[in-house]
């Protein structure tokens, strides 16, 4: 075998070899989660959600973690599609290259990467006991909000930056103010990308799961949060207590109460993906 | 009239872009203060040279060494999955794979990022553990193991997506001129794509590494509860974020030593990923306009 045929066998080994990993992946989450519809999909029924929780697995429900999660989910969108949507409208349309615009950059990507339990220890510290705002809703909410923000902060930026200038310059050479042009013209034209990131940002927090356990969300709750300042849980939080448990029917449970979040989180995804191809068709 | 309404909505967003500022002195006031009160208690030498951490037994100790290296021996283990798995995908999708396939693969890959961590705990534990235990026999019930494999899988799509995107960038005139001289696209792709891409791709790595070490729920589920300082990936560990969950879960007094423990930790994990992301955030604006 000469080189060249040696050079062409390595070529396509690596062919090969890339296929194997990309499929590996994927076919781990099938397996993944065709293990857990096994394990969990015969649990599932009306009961398994409209139940209160239990000492005893086959009676558990998950009617107050998912209620929990709900609240969590609204409140959350409440208060961080706001202020995340304003601040990237700040960055992009108002802020003037100096150091602060460099600085406000810096640290919006760094607070990306900060690990999701440090938000928890802020949260602790900041919300349940100098707010006293106890281990409520309200302050798991505000935790998960700051969580989520640069994520809503960055989407929404790319969202905004890809609106055509032409859109803004006719807004402008019809008289209107500068708000007007940001709130008639370029929030419209840019809702369908920051639908989408504020749609995956808030998927994450309904799957997060530490920040809640530091700020003191319980693993029971006898009753579903009536408002913001009472005691909560949350799926995942309600999962992670059933797995750390020994008996086999409360494995079960985790099982069946995975298969709700990841429904709930790949119907999320889903929503986001259809609104993000939607949009990217409009410009062009 | 209208002016005054445009000053006061462009004061009030720049309000919102200021809570960005406040969250991140928030962070560190708050693990500064905590973890200054825990040093007047324990001596930094300590902190940094015992061995041992048992701040919930009656004999304390606080080395935080063991939580470290059981940090990092499951981050290690999780690059070590990721990184081989991530590269060769992102090689493979931008280098041989039609672009059909490209555009559907990707999205389903960064599904594997959207699953919530607490699940691929449920994976270690009761998947991956027993099935690790046919193949090793004395592997125990929790273990760095099995948790670093999952965590690896988790974040296969951090390095494969970044990775792309930078391999992608490279002009398509770099990879011609080496076909031109006769070169395969293996050639091409490690000869040139990927030094040309290099930048790019180590970004996504560190920031890969960053989130294993950050990663909390897949460890505090399957990798145990014992702090030890060991590289076995056989035996259970704790790790730093590990910790936190265990101590937050118990009944620990505010203002206690044991409470502000979590503050320490707290504060060595932050330093950890604040430097791995303030070097991949040099390193992305540095070369950023390379082929612009």
């Amino acid at each position: 075998m000469n080189s060249i045929q040696k050079n062409r066998l390595k070529d396509q080994l690596f062919k090969f070899w890339g296929i194997f990993c990309t499929l590996i992946g994927l076919v781990l989450l099938i397996v993944f989660i065709g293990d857990i519809l096994i394990d969990g999909i015969s649990r599932i029924d009306w009961g398994f959600i409209t139940d209160l929780p239990s000492r005893k697995a086959e009676k558990s429900g998950i009617y107050t973690a998912l209620m929990g999660s709900i609240w969590i989910l609204l409140l959350t969108s409440l208060i961080a599609i706001p202020v995340g949507v304003a601040a990237a409208i700040y960055l992009e349309e108002y802020s003037k290259k100096n150091w602060l615009s460099g600085l406000l950059e810096i640290n919006i990507s760094n607070l990306a990467g900060v690990p999701s339990i440090i938000y928890g220890l802020l949260g602790l510290e900041v919300f349940v006991r100098i707010m006293s705002l106890g281990a409520s809703v309200l302050a798991g909410s505000l935790t998960l909000s700051l969580l989520i923000l640069p994520i809503i902060i960055v989407a929404t930026r790319e969202a905004i930056k890809a609106v055509p200038s032409s859109i803004k310059d006719a807004s402008y050479a019809l008289g209107a103010s500068k708000w007007q042009t940001i709130w008639l013209q370029i929030l419209p034209a840019s809702g369908g990308g920051i639908l989408t990131g504020v749609i995956l940002a808030l998927s994450r927090a309904v799957g997060e799961t530490a920040p809640l356990i530091v700020v003191g969300a319980l693993a029971y709750v006898p009753f579903a949060p009536q408002n913001p300042m009472d005691e909560f849980s949350v799926l995942p939080i309600q999962i992670f207590n059933w797995i750390s448990r020994p008996q086999h029917g409360f494995i079960e449970n985790a099982a069946a109460a995975i298969i709700i979040l990841l429904l709930i989180t790949f119907i999320m995804n889903g929503i986001a993906v259809y609104f993000r191809n939607k949009w990217q068709q409009k410009w062009k | 009239m209208r002016k005054i309404k445009e000053l006061v909505i462009e004061k009030s967003l720049f309000t919102s872009a200021l809570v960005t500022i406040a969250v991140t002195v928030g962070i560190i006031l708050v693990l500064a203060v905590e973890a200054v009160r825990f040093f007047s208690e324990v001596s930094i030498l300590d902190f940094f040279t015992d061995t041992q951490w048992t701040p919930l037994f009656t004999e304390k100790h606080f080395g935080i060494l063991p939580l470290l290296s059981g940090t990092l021996l499951t981050s290690f283990i999780a690059i070590a999955v990721a990184l081989p798995i991530g590269l060769s995908i992102s090689i493979y999708l931008s280098e041989y794979a039609p672009r059909s396939f490209r555009k559907t693969v990707k999205p389903l890959l960064e599904l594997l990022a959207a699953v919530p961590t607490v699940v691929y705990g449920f994976f270690a534990l009761i998947v991956v553990t027993p099935f690790l235990q046919e193949i090793i026999p004395n592997l125990s019930g929790f273990n760095s193991l099995s948790a670093g494999i999952v965590m690896g899988i988790m974040i296969i799509p951090y390095v494969s997506s970044l990775s792309e995107d930078a391999l992608h960038a490279v002009p398509q005139s770099l990879r011609e001129a080496s076909y031109g001289m006769g070169a395969t696209k293996l050639q091409t792709a490690f000869k040139v794509a990927v030094p040309a891409a290099s930048s790019g791709i180590i970004v996504s790595i560190i920031l890969a590494i960053s989130r294993a070490i950050g990663e909390t729920m897949i460890v505090a589920i399957a990798a145990g509860q014992q702090p030890r300082l060991t590289l076995d990936p056989t035996v259970p560990i704790e790790t730093i974020t590990a910790y936190i969950v265990q101590v937050s879960l118990g009944d620990v007094q505010h203002g206690s030593i044991e409470y502000r423990t979590i503050f320490a930790a707290g504060i060595t994990l932050f330093v950890l990923t604040f430097l791995l992301n303030t070097l991949s955030y040099r390193i992305r604006k540095k070369y950023h306009l390379k082929y612009e």
